[in-house]
């Protein structure tokens, strides 16, 4: 017998087992450390954007949970090669879609596989686990130097 | 995984505990509630939720005001059960028993009141490295505004306090140590009897967070002879919104208001107040009374059952629990001290307390993961969280079966 969930879904255990671009990132243009005092995760966020607005890189280090290692893991890999412009458009649409406020099944959306988070909606008190990078993403985007989930 | 204990108890008879504490019955999807997060806060008995209800159905009044046959009525039965209250903390004078909101608030009034009258520039607060943030930051706010200095005992790696280090940093200079009776995180008893006579051998006052202790132990103030006690109601067993504060008589007759208003006064002209004697003067306001009766009623039930009976099954339950525990591979138990309360903090190879929860909680074993407020304990044990299995006199051997089957579930699912 084994938990069946909604939430712990094979690429999301797969990305929080080997996360992709963990790493530091030392001549990229942006960063952010972001932080979710409620549960101690801690994750700073790397972009190397460059003169056309355009993701080169991205890359992330810290420690967190799952859920947010996973969404972070997964939202850099569906960053790279996306605009800035493009980049806050599925912010929007993916704090939305945790919220319950935006459903990608019947909305038109930009979230590719990101979609594979509309589980924690059930989970309320995870929703800011899976938020966190994105957070931190626009944190960096607005070229600020840390962010917290209780700010 | 078969026990040939089960729910067997030499003196106490479980199965029939449960049947007085109605949300031990819930289930969900067929599902029976695995509760062992009683460190956050107990379930209430029926004997308690009745006594409320009856409280308020037929004797609600408000207390020390009215002059009218039910505000009397309902004035004795709330000074009765400060009375009570004495008498479940060994203590004689119950002018010496404060209703405060919680802990949380008795630790404040005394950081505030001790503080204010009796802590100069240049003194010493002592407090411990396992303290609740609700025993750290009062003190910290204290001190910044008094010009005093906080000095930390330190913990090994059990979760002990080092006494070779409080004797070293208890001096003359030292006002008040502020200690947990019981780590809420680590679960760890600490030798307060010696905390208090060493700190008494210097003068300085000490004052114990009772909030993880009095729901699992017998507590005689008398002996102990701290200077303050706080501990809450919701977590014997009674309402939430209540708490006590125990502090010395002539201590307290010394000490300013914490919080000023109705009822806490002597005389009050427009330019000048005399306030009232103790426990008065720190009841400012009408107070939780329904709250107070609630908590007399929780006061009582635990008596009737035998804090010593009590006492005793959770200490069985601690042993199977660690024993259990400590058979699951990639498990690590954080607070593994010679004398423990029945509190188990643990964290899993690779697997995030939070993720442990979420999925334990599907299987309605309710554990508590994070940081337990008490940031500087999961520092010194270089953790980010731990999850918390905390044990009460109603939790019965399959309940922590049932807690290790979870967490080899989780373990599976994170392989």
């Amino acid at each position: 017998m084994s938990y069946q969930s909604e939430l712990y879904q094979q690429v999301i255990l797969d990305h929080n087992k080997n996360p992709r671009n963990f790493r530091e990132l030392t001549d990229g243009t942006h960063s952010c450390d972001g932080k979710n005092p409620l549960c101690g995760d801690e994750m700073t966020i790397y972009l190397n954007i460059n003169d056309d607005g355009i993701i080169d890189d991205i890359s992330f280090q810290g420690s967190g949970c799952a859920i947010s290692k996973s969404s972070t893991s997964m939202m850099t890999t569906n960053l790279k090669g996306k605009s800035v412009d493009e980049a806050r458009v599925m912010f929007e649409e993916f704090h939305k879609m945790i919220l319950g406020e935006f459903d990608p099944e019947t909305q038109e959306h930009h979230l590719g596989k990101l979609t594979i988070f509309m589980g924690v909606r059930e989970f309320p008190s995870r929703t800011k686990c899976a938020t966190l990078p994105w957070h931190t993403l626009a944190c960096a985007l607005d070229k600020k130097q840390e962010t917290s989930t209780e700010d | 995984m078969s026990n040939p204990n089960k729910t067997v108890s030499a003196s106490l008879d479980v199965d029939k505990i449960r049947q007085d504490f109605p949300m031990l019955s819930k289930r969900i999807n067929g599902k029976p509630l695995v509760y062992l997060d009683n460190g956050a806060t107990t379930q209430k008995p029926l004997s308690v939720i009745k006594r409320m209800e009856r409280f308020d159905t037929e004797e609600y009044a408000t207390v020390r005001r009215g002059a009218y046959q039910l505000g009397e009525m309902a004035t004795n039965t709330y000074e009765e059960t400060r009375k009570k209250l004495a008498r479940f903390l060994g203590v004689e004078d119950a002018r010496q028993i404060i209703f405060t909101s919680g802990t949380t608030q008795s630790i404040n009034l005394v950081a505030y009141s001790f503080g204010k009258k009796y802590i100069q520039s240049g003194d010493e607060v002592m407090i411990s490295n396992m303290e609740h943030h609700a025993n750290i930051i009062p003190w910290q706010t204290m001190c910044e505004e008094r010009g005093a200095t906080l000095k930390i005992i330190p913990i090994n790696d059990a979760g002990e306090l080092i006494m070779e280090d409080y004797d070293r940093l208890l001096s003359s200079k030292t006002k008040i140590v502020a200690i947990t009776h019981v780590s809420n995180a680590l679960g760890t008893i600490n030798p307060v009897k010696e905390i208090v006579s060493k700190a008494h051998a210097v003068g300085a006052k000490v004052l114990l967070d009772g909030a993880q202790s009095t729901p699992h132990m017998k507590v005689d103030l008398q002996d102990i002879d701290c200077d303050f006690y706080a501990f809450s109601g919701h977590k014997i067993y009674g309402p939430s919104g209540i708490g006590v504060l125990y502090g010395k008589y002539e201590l307290l007759k010394e000490m300013p208001p914490y919080v000023t208003g109705g009822e806490m006064i002597n005389v009050v002209t427009l330019e000048k107040t005399t306030y009232a004697k103790p426990p008065a003067r720190f009841e400012g306001g009408t107070p939780p009374i329904t709250q107070v009766i609630g908590l007399g009623e929780a006061v009582d039930y635990l008596t009737n059952i035998g804090i010593e009976k009590i006492d005793a099954y959770e200490r069985e339950l601690l042993a199977y629990g660690t024993k259990v525990l400590s058979e699951i591979p990639g498990l690590r138990i954080i607070g593994t001290a010679k004398h423990k309360a029945s509190i188990i903090s643990f964290v899993l190879e690779s697997v995030h307390p939070h993720d442990v929860i979420t999925l334990l909680d599907q299987d309605l074993v309710a554990v508590r993961g994070g940081h337990h407020c008490a940031q500087p304990v999961m520092t010194r044990f270089c953790v980010p969280a731990t999850t918390r299995a905390s044990m009460s006199f109603y939790n019965k051997y399959e309940e922590i079966d049932a807690l290790a089957a979870g967490i080899r579930k989780v373990q599976e699912v994170f392989a």
